[in-house]
């Protein structure tokens, strides 16, 4: 029973993840940008709540409402201002300049917060348990699961079903010939990195409601977000979500074997789905 | 028509030449420092050199073989480790285990390289940040080397070095000398050779160097293994110098890779000269502004970000864009054509 309940906690922590991949995921299909401060852009979202909660005295939950417009913002301006000057053929610029963004966002966090960890509280809603059959499930992990899914969902729907979408398509499969179209490029990678934050700003207030963050805690958050596309396989949203399930229930399986090994296992199983499929359980684009 | 004799290849210039007869005085200069530079001092120029070196081999695997790697902290800690359980669970003296560090650095990074090179580009990166995790968790989980928390150097081994601290800082300072001696020599060599040309062509154009017949990935491969060896012989210098080792300081990205990143970016990525000129430059800023904490390396990171959109090829490639400079006889030129049309 023990081993059935590591699993479905695992599967839940999953959808988190999945939350962390997304944005990484929706960047990388419409404009091959790989952002190495993803996940200090995380723990920014969850400072973003924090703040919001003691100036404003707002639930974190209730916050979203604020930061979720307020990541989209920095998220275009950022493309716009910084980004976009590097995109190009060469992948040196963009991966050293999101880089040094990781170092600054990280040392700015620290001079603001300090390097005390912080939590986002959220009330009842924290402890509060459903039973379901014979083990009992929080209702936070369950409603970051059903978000995750809702959100991959949109996603999904947004990427075939709507002209947004369709210039993301088109941009993505030939940037030039997008632009002959009438396409603004700068303006669509700005939209996309405002969505992709968007998505950032909800798994970094769940990451905070769920476990005490601090400056540096964005790495680790960049890495799980990464192993669930690869594993996943690029460019497939459902795949993603799959790819975090995975990777969350390796961890809780490992930590039930040792806690030492909760990280170590969700690495391992990564490692292990690179060596055997490269191109990840789903794939749909080549890197 | 006999044109052809007048054209000749050079790889030397007269600054090139000017500047190996200046490094002979300035190496010799440098093997005397235990006499005429104070501990600290000495201790100051040791740190130099072994960034020096970092710095050196990471822009071979980012600069020349496009493999922009976020997890050299992977080597450097796997060098430190090893030195410490050679020395003192397998006790060995220290100059043999120093070899020994480098021939296990070549042997763990082949397999590694085997697994990441399937990520392309920026997910390779990360791909290589992962690898230096499962490093740091893995030596973690070592309980005879201190586990999560790390272990010293036993005295016994520092002293087998040599007698007498004076004597010690000496020796700690000749091996960091040499290693940065080794590391650049090592570099020049390679890339005057001809996997070096090769290195090159891929540098400016992979899809053109693959359409002359280059193969890349065991160019690249070669590559990532020799820089992995040197790194993990740096890494156990290193912690020679610092005596403790533990999980969080081995593998820190901070230490290992972030400043490294930097001294490449602000030097010049992708020339030999970049590097050894951003490492003077990056300890000349940390010396005067080491106060200054946490806004030092915001400062580092603007900097990092504006060099890289305005100046991509950082102050080196700036001056020898200017002047054509070039320190090392590496590139070719062709003299003897030019003649007729001046």
């Amino acid at each position: 029973m023990d081993w059935l309940n590591a699993i479905i906690q695992g599967t839940l922590l999953g959808g988190l993840y999945a939350l962390f991949a997304a944005g990484l995921s929706l960047i990388f299909g419409v404009m091959r940008l790989v952002n190495i401060a993803h996940g200090d852009l995380i723990v920014l979202s969850a400072y973003i709540a924090l703040s919001f909660g003691v100036s404003l005295g707002l639930n974190p939950l209730v916050a979203l409402l604020l930061v979720v417009p307020s990541m989209a913002l920095i998220g275009y301006a950022l493309q716009r201002l910084i980004l976009n000057r590097t995109m190009g053929e060469d992948l040196l610029p963009p991966l050293l300049v999101t880089f040094g963004l990781s170092v600054i966002l990280q040392n700015v966090l620290l001079m603001g917060y300090s390097a005390d960890p912080q939590n986002l509280q959220a009330g009842a809603i924290e402890t509060a348990s459903v039973n379901l059959g014979p083990v009992a499930v929080g209702v936070m992990p369950v409603l970051v699961f059903v978000t995750a899914v809702v959100v991959i969902a949109a996603l999904q729907w947004m990427f075939y079903r709507t002209a947004l979408g369709r210039a993301f398509r088109a941009t993505s499969d030939r940037q030039d010939v997008a632009q002959l179209m009438g396409l603004n490029r700068a303006h669509i990678f700005g939209l996309a990195m405002a969505l992709s934050l968007a998505v950032t700003a909800l798994a970094g207030v769940f990451l905070g409601i769920r476990t005490a963050f601090d400056p540096a805690a964005g790495g680790a958050r960049l890495i799980f977000g990464f192993e669930a596309v690869i594993i996943g396989g690029l460019g497939n949203l459902w795949g993603t979500l799959a790819g975090g399930v995975i990777l969350g229930v390796a961890q809780t399986l490992g930590a039930k074997i040792d806690p030492g090994y909760q990280i170590l296992a969700g690495h391992i199983v990564f490692l292990i789905i690179l060596a055997l499929r490269p191109r990840g359980l789903f794939p749909r684009i080549d890197g | 028509m006999t044109l052809r004799p007048t054209l000749t290849v050079t790889r030397r210039t007269r600054l090139s030449t000017a500047w190996l007869i200046l490094l002979v005085p300035i190496m010799l200069l440098l093997i005397a420092a235990p006499w005429w530079a104070g501990r600290a001092d000495l201790r100051l120029m040791g740190e130099i050199a072994l960034y020096m070196s970092l710095a050196v081999l990471w822009n071979l695997l980012a600069g020349y073989a496009g493999l922009v790697s976020v997890g050299q902290q992977a080597y450097v800690g796997f060098g430190g480790y090893l030195f410490f359980a050679l020395t003192m669970l397998a006790g060995l003296h220290p100059y043999t285990a120093l070899p020994l560090v480098v021939l296990a650095g070549f042997v763990i990074s082949a397999p590694v390289a085997v697994l990441i090179f399937r990520l392309r580009g920026a997910y390779f990166a990360i791909g290589t940040w992962v690898v230096a995790e499962v490093f740091r968790l893995s030596f973690a989980q070592v309980s005879s080397l201190g586990g999560g928390s790390g272990t010293s150097l036993s005295p016994d081994i520092v002293r087998s070095l040599a007698d007498g601290r004076d004597a010690r800082e000496a020796v700690a300072w000749w091996l960091a000398l040499g290693a940065v001696v080794l590391v650049i020599g090592a570099v020049v060599w390679l890339l005057r050779s001809r996997q070096g040309v090769a290195l090159t062509a891929i540098r400016d154009n992979e899809l053109a160097a693959r359409s002359l017949g280059i193969d890349i990935w065991r160019t690249k491969f070669t590559v990532y293994v020799l820089v992995s060896g040197l790194t993990a012989l740096i890494g156990a210098l290193i912690f020679l110098q610092k005596l403790r080792i533990s999980p969080d300081a081995a593998f820190s990205a901070n230490d290992w890779t972030a400043f490294v990143i930097f001294i490449v970016v602000i030097g010049g990525i992708g020339t030999l000269e970049g590097p050894i000129l951003g490492t003077l430059v990056f300890f000349a800023l940390r010396e005067t502004l080491a106060d200054l904490g946490t806004l030092y390396l915001i400062a580092l990171g603007v900097v990092a970000i504006v060099i890289m959109l305005f100046a991509p090829r950082g102050l080196w490639g700036f001056l020898r864009d200017r002047w054509g400079l070039e320190l090392f006889p590496l590139s070719r030129r062709v003299s003897g054509l030019a003649k007729k049309e001046a």
